[in-house]
């Protein structure tokens, strides 16, 4: 029964995101079309960080390098701008499964230490690259191709990609490896006597998530045509992990959920103060404190899965 | 079709395990028992992988299985469930037999299948055997211990073991639960042809089930033999009621 409703639920948005070109003015196109990037982002993240226990602080290294990839590709080659868009969720994962292989041998939080200080570096070397990567000016100015190029059809094609990565992920969390990675996420060491290689299970991942990453990166570069060092700076990072925890970070549409109200907020906050990151604390404060599961796992548990929980 | 052979681990120094030997024939159902910090977790540690062995070695069906890792271990056909309860908490009570299943099956790296569908028969019926079916719908933290511990025992099973070792399996057990508990893994050890080792600080349900005992204090094996030898050795009354002086 719920589960008919929910497919609704998902078809009635997906309508209304549809129509909203037609209705809405350019500004909240973009607007929206930036949800659906972070929303993207911070679901990749969850998928290693609610499913898989993993603590990814950096995961904006990924969004960045694919976002990066993308640019360099569409303005410094004359490939055709297929590969810049294949490049990014590829780079994205690749610079991902190599992190993970030098940090997954540490567990919990010194893992999210050891990620943050190499996604620094990462951070840094783009920083710094003036002739490579234009350095803290960034790139501007990026050659899209003209379907695209418009608010309106940059939109479209992310609202397209995030569906189909959004279905993709649904159905990795929803597989006998999601099962899995959330089996190591409760309880690691019981993983292994039940006959699961833990680490080869969590760098695939940690992958996958910097593939999506990737992804979200790549239609940054479509909807902004710009690229900057900010992109993968650990303060966006810890932004896309307070949309997990603020939407829900043991539901999947929680992280989605999250960067909605976050990035909804941003901009209404931003036109009155200057202050938004005060605000943003106080939000986070209050949501940990009376939403511990986040907004979303706070509704579930009052009307959807609290079923399961009846016969305690 | 078990057997370990001078097995030692220390720990900077200190012997945990010091020279234990131990075999263990098809359908027989051992117990290992000592006061507390005798070795007994980390024997069983050692056997299943979670620790190296310092020295000696483990062979099963003979095959030599020292120093493989824990989840090569399962494969073997060798499960085990933990003297603290440690199930998959956030997972549902029927999700946490099942992931044993579909490891067993190889299948934790298909990233495309619904994973509800699958294997759904062979994991309520076992559930149906340790009589968790019921509550295959709880989250499996919402569990009494009692059942907690049983649901440990099923997630062993999901492996098809021949060979289970079950680190204090009443452990934090009402007298009944205990007695429900021992009954199944009786039960479950004929219908399915197990064989087992157990390490149990309930002297009653060690007399009452195990067929050979073997007795550790201070990391080493004192005495295996059967119940009434056990019973009637020296170093074990020594060993539990220090009788020593008398």
């Amino acid at each position: 029964m719920v589960k008919v409703e929910k497919k609704k639920l998902i078809a009635a948005v997906l309508v209304i995101f549809l129509l909203f070109p037609l209705i809405l003015p350019r500004f909240y196109v973009y607007l929206t079309s930036l949800i659906m990037i972070y929303g993207l982002l911070a679901t990749s993240l969850n998928l290693v960080l609610g499913y898989g226990g993993i603590f990814q602080f950096h995961h904006c290294v990924f969004y960045g390098v694919g976002a990066y990839a993308t640019a360099l590709i569409l303005t410094k080659t004359s490939l055709h701008p297929i590969f810049a868009f294949i490049a990014g969720p590829i780079c994205g994962s690749v610079l991902s499964l190599i992190l993970g292989i030098v940090c997954i041998r540490l567990s919990k939080l010194y893992f999210g230490m050891l990620q943050i200080s190499l996604g620094s570096l990462v951070w840094a070397i783009v920083y710094r690259w003036y002739s490579f990567t234009g350095g803290d000016d960034g790139i501007h100015g990026i050659p899209i191709p003209e379907i695209f190029a418009s608010t309106n059809g940059a939109f479209y094609f992310a609202l397209m990609i995030t569906t189909v990565s959004m279905f993709v992920i649904y159905g990795i969390v929803n597989s006998p490896f999601g099962k899995t990675l959330q089996g190591i996420r409760d309880n690691p060491v019981r993983c292994e006597m039940i006959g699961v290689n833990v680490r080869l299970h969590q760098l695939l991942a940690l992958t996958i998530s910097g593939f999506f990453a990737g992804v979200a990166g790549m239609l940054f570069v479509v909807v902004d045509t710009t690229v900057f060092p900010e992109l993968l700076f650990w303060t966006l990072s810890l932004e896309v992990l307070i949309m997990c925890l603020v939407g829900g970070w043991f539901t999947f549409f929680g992280p989605m959920l999250g960067a909605g109200i976050i990035i909804l907020l941003r901009t209404v906050v931003s036109t009155y103060t200057v202050y938004w990151a005060l605000v943003l604390g106080i939000i986070l404060t209050l949501v940990i404190f009376f939403l511990p599961n986040g907004v979303l796992g706070f509704i579930e548990e009052k009307f959807g899965r609290g079923l399961k929980r009846e016969n305690v | 079709m078990f057997e370990a052979k001078g097995l030692s681990k220390s720990f900077d120094g200190f012997m945990a395990v010091s020279r234990v030997d131990l075999s263990v024939e098809k359908g027989e159902m051992v117990a290992v028992i000592g006061p507390n910090g005798a070795g007994k977790t980390t024997f069983f540690n050692l056997i299943t992988g979670i620790l190296k062995p310092d020295s000696g070695r483990i062979v099963y069906k003979g095959e030599d299985i020292t120093g493989l890792s824990p989840y090569e271990i399962f494969r073997k056909g060798i499960s085990r469930s933990f003297q603290i309860v440690n199930v998959f908490q956030r997972l549902t009570v029927f999700e946490n037999v099942q992931l044993s299943v579909l490891s067993r099956e190889n299948k934790t790296w298909d990233l495309i299948t619904n994973a509800s569908k699958l294997y759904t028969d062979e994991t309520e019926k076992i559930l149906e055997q340790v009589g968790l079916l019921e509550k295959k719908n709880t989250v499996s933290g919402f569990l009494s211990h009692g059942e907690q511990k049983i649901l440990e025992i099923a997630i062993a099973l999901g492996g098809k073991p021949e060979f289970m070792i079950l680190d204090e399996p009443t452990a934090g057990m009402s007298p009944e639960e205990t007695v429900r508990c021992m009954e199944l893994i009786k039960r479950l050890r004929e219908e399915m042809d197990l064989t087992i080792l157990f390490c149990e600080h309930d002297m009653d349900v060690v007399f009452g089930y195990a067929n050979r005992i073997m007795v550790m204090v201070r990391g080493e094996t004192i005495i295996q033999g059967t119940c009434d030898e056990v019973k009637c050795n020296r170093l074990v009354q020594e060993a539990y009621l220090g009788l020593s002086d008398e």
